[in-house]
């Protein structure tokens, strides 16, 4: 097999590679029909009782931090449907420790297909569509009991929103696992960045302490994959005071984010010393 | 050569002794998993404080706790999603394993109970999470928070025999999910199902004194309610003199049922068991 030239090429490789074991991955799935219903359902009711709990919460409150429910309910949506699609794509890479330890990376870096997207697509199921699904069903309410002046701008935002959160949760996924490539053990040190990042997403920013918000912005800038833009669709004041440009610079945050991301797996893979068995 | 069955009780109980020792020596073999599990329960935790005071910030008092109890309920919560497994796990991932390759035929072969081995090491395994992601994501939390947490050693130790009982009916529990292994040949799907309905119903998410009505009254019955919330409760106080026996009453039931039931459900799987692999 020749490797393609070119970046755009390469790229093309990639998803196609990625698409094909993740087809692959559909169909031996699909091989036990009576547990992948039950997943599929069972993934979806995750993200729902996820849901469920910011319900009951309002049960006993109109506001929470000062944010009514329909806001809460953007926020959750917008959180939870970008880190669902990111888990769609690429989060199967938290496996790499595994392939480390065992030493299975070898099998895929002599395939001929890019080695991140044979990871991305291992074991890839369906069933992960239920988070993403039931996202954009509280996101498709949240956006009818809003009430929001609909701008041009707003409604362009919020697609925009959901692009750029996906790919920063995609660098996110991809980041933190290449510390694997040192740390074998350490998968679960993602899920605190993601699904701990989805989960702080998913609340209005002044439940939390002014430390901890300034570390989403400047730090780990999971800030930009909703809170910050979701301030402009919902012409909300800036908890920090922050200039109006952040919350337009989610497209900019995203591009560094994968930039970084693509940085870590290439020095992993450099460092990566199989152990030969 | 005697088989530990013949040599009687005591080296039975030194056996499952043994296998609980073992799995504790074997969780802490995998020290950066424990550090990137206790540091994912802490930001959790962190995460999961902040929603609560903003709600009791909102609601004072709220089904009967002040402020600094909910966010110490929240941290005792996240020290127990692992000891107790309630994210499902532990000895599960061991006996999946088991099941893929066909290996499970050996173990009913053993000469010690099928259900009495995995308890065992399931218990050697929950002592260590409640030593290092039990303990320390609780440290985390009184370093950043206003905790309640009991002075008296005995409240600790009336905690500590709440979560042993926790610990057995979730073991129940994970056991009964396991065994549709036996006719599924994949158990991820009633897994996923359970784990849903755990972290719900055992008020891991929140206090189930927050749950309206009906819904409140069935977590309240179910046994996932024995592995966080009565747990929890008895730390916080909030069951004493005979409420506490009642709550230890209630574990005991639940655990002797669902052992019972994971018996009975081993014996029918044992007369036809289909084994997987070669």
């Amino acid at each position: 097999m020749v490797e393609p030239d070119g970046p755009a090429a390469r790229a093309g490789w990639a998803v196609r590679s990625w698409w094909l074991i993740a087809g692959m991955w559909i169909r031996s799935t699909m091989a036990y029909r009576a547990s992948f219903a039950l997943s599929l359902a069972a993934n979806t009711l995750v993200t729902f009782l996820d849901f469920a709990v910011l319900l009951l919460m309002f049960a006993h409150t109109r506001q929470l931090a000062g944010w009514t429910l329909a806001e809460t309910g953007f926020l959750y949506g917008t959180s939870s449907a970008a880190l669902g699609a990111a888990n769609v794509l690429v989060g199967s890479v938290g496996g790499l420790g595994e392939r480390v330890r065992s030493g299975s990376l070898d099998t895929m870096l002599i395939r001929p297909a890019p080695a991140l997207a044979q990871l991305a697509a291992e074991r890839f199921s369906l069933r992960r569509l239920g988070r993403l699904l039931q996202a954009l069903a509280v996101l498709g309410w949240s956006l009818t009991a809003l009430d929001v002046h609909w701008t041009w701008d707003r409604v362009l935002m919020v697609p925009v929103l959901l692009l750029c959160g996906t790919l920063i949760f995609c660098a996110l996924f991809i980041g933190c696992s290449c510390v694997q490539f040192w740390w074998g053990e350490a998968a679960e040190l993602q899920n605190s960045l993601t699904y701990g990042g989805a989960t702080l997403l998913q609340y209005p920013p002044t439940v939390f302490a002014r430390e901890l918000v300034a570390g989403t912005v400047f730090g780990v800038p999971l800030a930009f994959v909703n809170w910050l833009p979701a301030l402009h669709v919902l012409g909300r004041p800036d908890p920090l005071g922050l200039p109006a440009a952040f919350r337009f610079a989610s497209p900019l945050a995203a591009a560094l984010c994968l930039l970084a991301a693509g940085l870590a797996w290439r020095t992993g893979l450099r460092a990566y010393r199989s152990t030969g068995s | 050569m005697r088989s530990p069955v013949d040599g009687g009780n005591t080296v039975v109980g030194g056996v499952y002794l043994s296998v609980a020792r073992g799995a504790f020596r074997r969780y802490s073999t995998y020290r950066a998993a424990t550090v990137a599990g206790t540091v994912t329960n802490s930001v959790f935790g962190v995460i999961l404080a902040s929603t609560m005071l903003a709600l009791w910030r909102a609601r004072p008092g709220l089904g009967g706790y002040d402020a600094a109890q909910a966010v110490t309920y929240t941290w005792i919560s996240q020290a127990l999603l692992a000891t107790v497994a309630v994210w499902g796990g532990g000895f599960q991932d061991d006996l999946q394993a088991r099941f893929r390759s066909g290996d499970i035929a050996v173990d009913l072969y053993r000469p010690v109970d099928f259900q009495g081995w995995w308890l065992a090491a399931d218990l050697g395994r929950a002592a260590f999470q409640l030593v290092t992601r039990g303990a320390l994501p609780v440290l985390v939390g009184a370093a950043l928070f206003d905790l309640a947490l009991p002075g008296s050693p005995l409240v600790w130790a009336e905690f500590l025999l709440a979560v042993v009982l926790a610990v057995v009916v979730s073991f129940g529990l994970r056991f009964l999910a396991s065994l549709t292994g036996f006719w599924l040949h994949e158990s991820e799907g009633v897994r996923a199902v359970m784990t849903v309905v755990s972290m719900f119903f055992s008020g891991m998410l929140l206090p189930l004194a927050l749950f309206p009505g009906l819904l409140g009254e069935l977590a309240r019955a179910l046994p996932f309610s024995a592995m966080v919330q009565l747990p929890a409760d008895v730390l916080l106080r909030r069951r004493t003199g005979t409420g506490l026996l009642a709550l230890y009453g209630f574990q005991l039931g639940w655990a002797a049922a669902l052992l019972a039931l994971g018996r009975a459900g081993q014996a029918l799987a044992v007369r036809r068991v289909v084994v997987q692999g070669g």
